[in-house]
């Protein structure tokens, strides 16, 4: 029962974060603007982190809990310098 | 250490909440990313899933790894920390980005700067960048 | 240079280093060696000392902030699903703060915008007013009534 219960819930839940991965890709593709591009990616990489949480209760295995720890020091890096050439990249300096 | 069907019915049932919780609104949050209408308002969907959306993956991972006895299960409170600090700050920038293109550009949505925006002679207005 | 400058950074990053690795007596040796050389590089960068007058209302404030998320959290996850009420829009407007400590002000920062609903855009220093972006606004004075009575009359309290 407790198996099943887990098995499915793991299931559920990393079909709706896909579907999120998704949806950040769609709006990082649509835009219209850069900015919302920069936080289709954020919105992207908090997601995959999420998914690779998902996986470690699945597998029982801490790796996941590492990988996403990385996930989201790496992504959090990218998306302030990306705001921060937004920001800069453009007018006056 | 314990294989799945040993787990105590109602940790089962505590970690599928967690689990069903935490990722609904990271689903609601992106979708609402799509759907709202201006960036401004984008802004605010994802916070759904680093607020909450986190918080209920990382207590399920707690209460999973804590019951099957694997480890001593704070490891996930780090990444969640980690989440609320960080995202307020990018999306702060990035609030901040946005507004000072919108400003460049004389977009006459958005409020204008407390400090007369100096105009740049031969700027192009760019729309799609 | 004091031998330890920041003890409560210090005692975190020791932490933090055994939750990530295991604690053994090897453990502890290494992370509190690597702790205290990150503390003088911190150091190093000469930051604002914060300065924390009454510590224990900490608390209160983080209790009232998850409530308030919680809250929020509902809120947006309606207005996503079935779409804003008529008279409610999402806009921009402005609050005039009483806060001037700096970490008090991050700190007002980061629980507004990690706060589904409300966005931080930019704080002018000179005239201490706070640009924000609200989703659901029906009332300025309702939002304002929130930032000032809930929120910086309990900051003020914990640092000035």
């Amino acid at each position: 029962m407790s198996a099943a219960i887990l098995y499915w819930s793991v299931i559920a839940a990393q079909s709706m974060l896909a579907v999120a991965m998704a949806l950040a890709v769609y709006r990082m593709t649509r835009g219209p603007r850069a900015q919302d591009r920069v936080l289709g990616l954020d919105t992207l990489y908090v997601n995959a982190m999420l998914l690779l949480l998902t996986f470690g209760i699945e597998t029982g295995r801490t790796v996941y809990f590492e990988a996403a720890l990385i996930v989201s020091l790496l992504g959090f890096v990218a998306t302030v310098s990306l705001a921060k050439f937004l920001m800069r990249g453009e007018v006056i300096e | 250490m314990m294989s799945n069907a040993d787990v105590p019915l109602w940790a089962a049932i505590a970690v599928a909440f967690f689990l069903i919780l935490g990722s609904a609104l990271a689903l609601i949050g992106s979708y609402g990313f799509v759907r709202l209408q201006n960036f401004y308002e984008r802004l605010h969907a994802p916070t759904l899933g680093t607020s909450w959306g986190t918080g209920g993956i990382v207590i399920a991972s707690i209460i999973y790894f804590t019951v099957t006895g694997q480890r001593l299960a704070i490891h996930e409170l780090l990444v969640g920390l980690f989440i609320t600090l960080t995202t307020p700050i990018t999306l702060m920038l990035l609030a901040r980005a946005a507004l000072h293109r919108d400003r460049a550009e004389r977009n006459p949505d958005v409020p204008v700067a407390p400090i007369p925006f100096p105009l740049v002679e031969g700027e192009s207005e760019k729309n799609e960048g | 240079m004091t031998l330890l400058p920041y003890p409560l950074l210090w005692f975190a990053l020791t932490i933090m280093w055994l939750l990530l690795n295991s604690v053994t007596p090897g453990h502890v040796l290494l992370g509190a060696t690597v702790s205290l050389v990150a503390c003088w590089s911190m150091a190093a960068l000469r930051p604002a000392k914060p300065r924390l007058k009454r510590w224990y209302l900490l608390p209160r404030f983080f209790v009232t902030v998850l409530y308030d998320i919680v809250r929020s959290n509902i809120a947006v996850v309606r207005i996503i699903l079935s779409g804003r009420q008529k008279g409610h829009r999402s806009a921009f407007m402005h609050v005039k703060l009483d806060l001037k400590d700096p970490t008090a002000l991050s700190l007002l920062a980061v629980v507004l915008t990690a706060t589904p609903g409300s966005a931080w855009v930019e704080y002018e220093a000179r005239e201490s007013t706070l640009l924000l972006h609200v989703l659901d606004l029906i009332d300025e004075d309702e939002w304002r009534d929130l930032i000032k009575n809930r929120y910086e009359k309990l900051l003020v309290e914990i640092f000035e």
